[in-house]
């Protein structure tokens, strides 16, 4: 059988030949993200702000009536509701501030529950109310800052394992990769106003974990390719091992990306967003990998010899005897 | 690297068939499958917004605590003087910033009312409850520590979770779970479809019944303007009862609470047929009871519920049955509703709704087939591709991959674990990652072989070289699954727990058994080349 070769055997691309202009153009997305996040905003779900969420199906409609929805809901009384189409046409969701007073007296969402999904069933009798969310803004404030405490420590932990296992400059790298990553997945979001909910953090964590996947793959051979070729010069040694590894990042990416998009096209709404999020930060991910997490070894001042006296006992061992390593 | 003795491999073989074994009653039951009952049947729970029902977070109002315990203090101590021999005559009793204090009105009484005190201040566990300091020669202040604060928190907190277990047992609802979470909350889930707010109705009924006097001497208007005379209180009278809008002050002090039931039911009043709920009290409970009946005939009572009057009827005669009837605008479903509360027990403490979330069925059912089948098709199409690109070596990865799902599942179901929709991205990282895994060693082998090592050394290398990044790569991610975990809430965590276990199962499918495989066919057919 004649097997598959996504990466002929002698490739060899220059990509770190194009480092700074690609640095240039990831600090103006990273930027252009936060940007966005800053003066767009985030869609931010019930989860993060606090309010009530119902679900939606118009089971055997083609599509979801989404302005006379929104004339039903406003006549309560309620204030304007914020409804958006999600997954299928005919699914809608209507987001709605939880009325004032209710931090003390939880009936006043209930009531507002009862009595919005009351006028749709009397006005739109084919409704399906899939589910109805309420959050108080105590708890939402809450979710909000164990979520990004979680994302901060995380990331942290991360680079200092790194640091510990390869040198400062690498865990450096990773935390900066792994920044790039979660900003343009942010920015993606500001961009499209997709939801950005509880499932979108668990989202952002994949993303995380595939991308410094790639990282330490790269980061590995590397490590690997410093203590091989002492007398390389390190962009030319970088590039050497992206190609190494280059039939590796094709094959694992494309084997996620058909795992992805099955999920994305067939799969239930409510995984869209998460699903797309992954998706995107796939391709975010090998990208900083190639681009953020190799170049800036050079920046940082990897030397062909870093690897000499860190990584096994004899090895240090042997050069502080011979005096080259201040003990 | 490539050396399995027999050992290891029978060692290996069995770990894998027990733990993949644990998977089948989680499949069976998602493919609609019946599993027989004689089995053992450790399942994975799906969480609520996979499989619908409804989740409320509550939250406790911890202020009243503080202010009941020293309620309750005054009592005591005033109990405790009025009681002495002969009896000590305390006044200015005044319960203001939280401390209960109050003047002894002979110099010679402070020794004996401080003995007195010492055991109500000690409690009866270890923590001492309240310090007492004497001021002014004569003057007792009573303040309470803060472990005797946080240790009646969690008690009150114990005791509520317990009537709220009771009370969503006594109307059916299927496989509740119950649990605190942090110092004063509670978490209630129902699967399914049951009725939300029945079960809201239920749980936000504190249902603490109180009897007590009628104040007689205060005055309509004062009552009115909301002030009450000294040793009163004004309460208003239920939404629901006949008297909506006015109110009534009763004497604070002297009352009887309405924890000593023993059964309450609804039942209709015998001269006007309206809904009402029927009470008895236990022994402690009717004495009580008869004593406040006997003491007070022709005066008036008022029965409040969580701080609501919902009638003050005259008492005609002493009551020494131990029943009683309240009445109070009830509807049968309130009434009903009303006897399970006080069937089981008052809430210690006022629980506030502060986060809910109810799915549908339907939405959860169409969530899992279509989240099955596109991950069934997205697996199908991975599998294929890593045959067709590493031969015998892609087809172990793919049964490695096969298993590695397996595993995930047993270990879930085994571990009693809640699959929920960021769960599910947790299992696509970790399938992601044992592809990974795979792909690198293979990549590895390849390499090794270009080089012009030989079969045997070839394979060797492949994996002792591509496990150094797969182990990094996957530490890095227990790191961050673990701080999710601790930090992480709710949905986070459901995404940490699938990560971890998933990252262990896919290092021993995708890394140790591939390499068995690999070791087992090199040994018996010894190739000379390889495809790959």
């Amino acid at each position: 059988m004649k097997l598959i070769k996504l990466v002929p055997d002698d490739t060899n691309i220059g990509f770190l030949k194009w480092r700074v202009p690609f640095f240039v153009v990831s600090g103006i997305l990273i930027a252009a993200s936060w940007a966005l996040v800053l003066f767009q905003g985030l869609n931010l779900g019930v989860d993060f702000v606090g309010g009530q969420m119902i679900r939606t199906t118009f089971v055997g409609q083609a599509e979801a009536p989404v302005p006379q929805m929104r004339e039903t809901i406003a006549r309560l009384g309620y204030g304007d509701p914020i409804i958006q189409r999600f997954g299928a046409e005919n699914e809608a969701s209507i987001r709605m501030k939880l009325p004032e007073g209710s931090e003390s007296q939880p009936d006043l969402a209930n009531t507002m529950a009862d009595r919005i999904t009351g006028a749709l069933r009397a006005d739109f009798p084919g409704v399906r109310i899939d589910g109805v969310d309420s959050v108080s803004g105590k708890v939402s404030s809450e979710l909000f800052r164990t979520g990004l405490l979680s994302l901060l420590l995380s990331m942290i932990a991360i680079s200092i394992y790194i640091w510990v296992r390869f040198e400062w400059q690498f865990g450096v790298g990773a935390l900066f990769a792994l920044f790039h990553d979660v900003s343009l997945t942010l920015g993606f979001f500001a961009l499209t106003q997709l939801e950005f909910d509880l499932n979108i953090v668990a989202a952002i964590l994949t993303i995380i974990g595939y991308s410094l996947n790639d990282t330490i793959v790269v980061y590995d051979r590397i490590r690997e390719n410093l203590k091989k070729f002492r007398k390389m010069p390190v962009p030319e040694l970088l590039d050497l091992s992206v190609n190494e590894t280059l039939s590796r990042t094709v094959m694992t990416n494309l084997s996620l990306l058909i795992a992805l998009v099955p999920l994305l096209f067939f799969g239930p709404a409510s995984l869209f967003g998460m699903t797309a999020a992954i998706t995107l930060g796939i391709f975010v991910g090998t990208y900083s990998s190639i681009y953020m997490a190799a170049p800036l070894l050079i920046w940082l001042g990897v030397k062909s010899d870093s690897f000499v006296h860190t990584t096994d006992g004899p090895d240090k061992a042997e050069r502080i005897a011979r005096g080259e390593v201040q003990t | 690297m490539l050396d399995f003795p027999r050992w290891k491999r029978i060692w290996l073989w069995s770990l894998l068939l027990v733990v993949a074994l644990a998977s089948l009653p989680s499949l069976a039951s998602l493919s609609g499958v019946k599993w027989p009952e004689e089995l053992p049947d450790p399942a994975i729970n799906l969480g609520l917004d996979l499989a619908g029902g409804s989740h409320i977070l509550l939250e406790a109002d911890t202020s009243q605590i503080g202010a009941q315990r020293l309620e309750s203090m005054e009592e005591s101590v005033r109990t405790a003087m009025r009681t002495a021999e002969p009896s000590i005559r305390v006044g200015d009793v005044s319960t203001n910033d939280g401390r209960l204090s109050f003047m002894v009105e002979s110099a010679a009484d402070v020794d004996r009312a401080r003995e007195l005190l010492l055991p109500l201040v000690n409690g009866t566990g270890m923590v001492r409850e309240w310090s007492l300091s004497v001021v002014d020669e004569t003057r007792f202040v009573l303040t309470p520590t803060q472990q005797g604060l946080d240790a009646a928190l969690d008690q009150a907190m114990d005791s509520a979770k317990d009537v709220i277990d009771r009370r969503i047992n006594a109307i059916g609802t299927l496989e509740p779970t119950i649990i605190r979470q942090g110092e004063n909350r509670i978490v209630v889930q129902a699967p399914g479809q049951q009725d939300p707010e029945a079960l809201k109705a239920l749980i936000g009924q504190t249902a603490k019944l109180e009897f007590k006097l009628v104040d007689m001497n205060a005055l309509p208007s004062d009552v009115m303007a909301g002030n009450a005379p000294p040793g009163s209180q004004i309460y208003p009278y239920a939404a629901d009862s006949p008297n909506a809008g006015q109110f009534i002050a009763v004497r604070r002090l002297g009352g009887i609470q309405g924890d000593n039931l023993v059964g309450a039911q609804q039942g209709f009043d015998s001269r006007d047929n309206t809904p009402v709920v029927n009470i008895q009290f236990d022994q402690q409970g009717a004495a009580k009871f008869a004593r406040l009946t006997t003491e007070n005939v022709n005066k008036p009572f008022a029965i409040i519920l969580d701080g609501k009057v919902l009638s003050a009827p005259n008492i005609n005669e002493p009551i020494r049955g131990g029943t009683a009837q309240i009445s109070g605008g009830f509807t049968v479903e309130s009434a009903n509703q009303l006897a399970i509360s006080l069937r089981s027990g008052a809430l210690p403490v006022d629980l506030t709704v502060i986060e809910e979330r109810t799915v549908g069925p339907d939405l959860g059912a169409d969530s899992i087939r279509a989240g099955l089948i596109a991950m069934g098709i997205g697996t199908g199409l991975v599998l294929v591709l890593m045959f067709f690109t590493y031969g015998r070596f892609g087809l172990y990865a793919d049964i490695a991959l096969v298993l590695n799902v397996l595993m995930i599942m047993g270990i879930m179901a085994v571990m009693n674990a809640t699959l929920t929709l960021p769960g599910i991205a947790g299992f696509v990282l970790t399938i992601g990652a044992a592809v990974d895994a795979n792909v690198l060693i293979n990549e590895r082998i390849r390499e090794e072989r270009r080089k012009g090592r030989p079969v045997h050394s070839a394979i060797e290398n492949g994996y002792r070289e591509a496990s150094r990044a797969i182990f990094d790569a996957n530490i890095t991610n227990v790191i961050a699954a673990m701080l999710l975990f601790l930090f992480g809430q709710g949905p986070v965590k459901g995404f940490a727990v699938v990560l971890v276990i998933g990252i262990i199962t896919s290092v021993f499918t995708a890394v140790t058994l591939t390499r068995m495989w690999v070791a087992g066919w090199l040994r018996r057919t010894r190739p000379a080349d390889i495809n790959i």
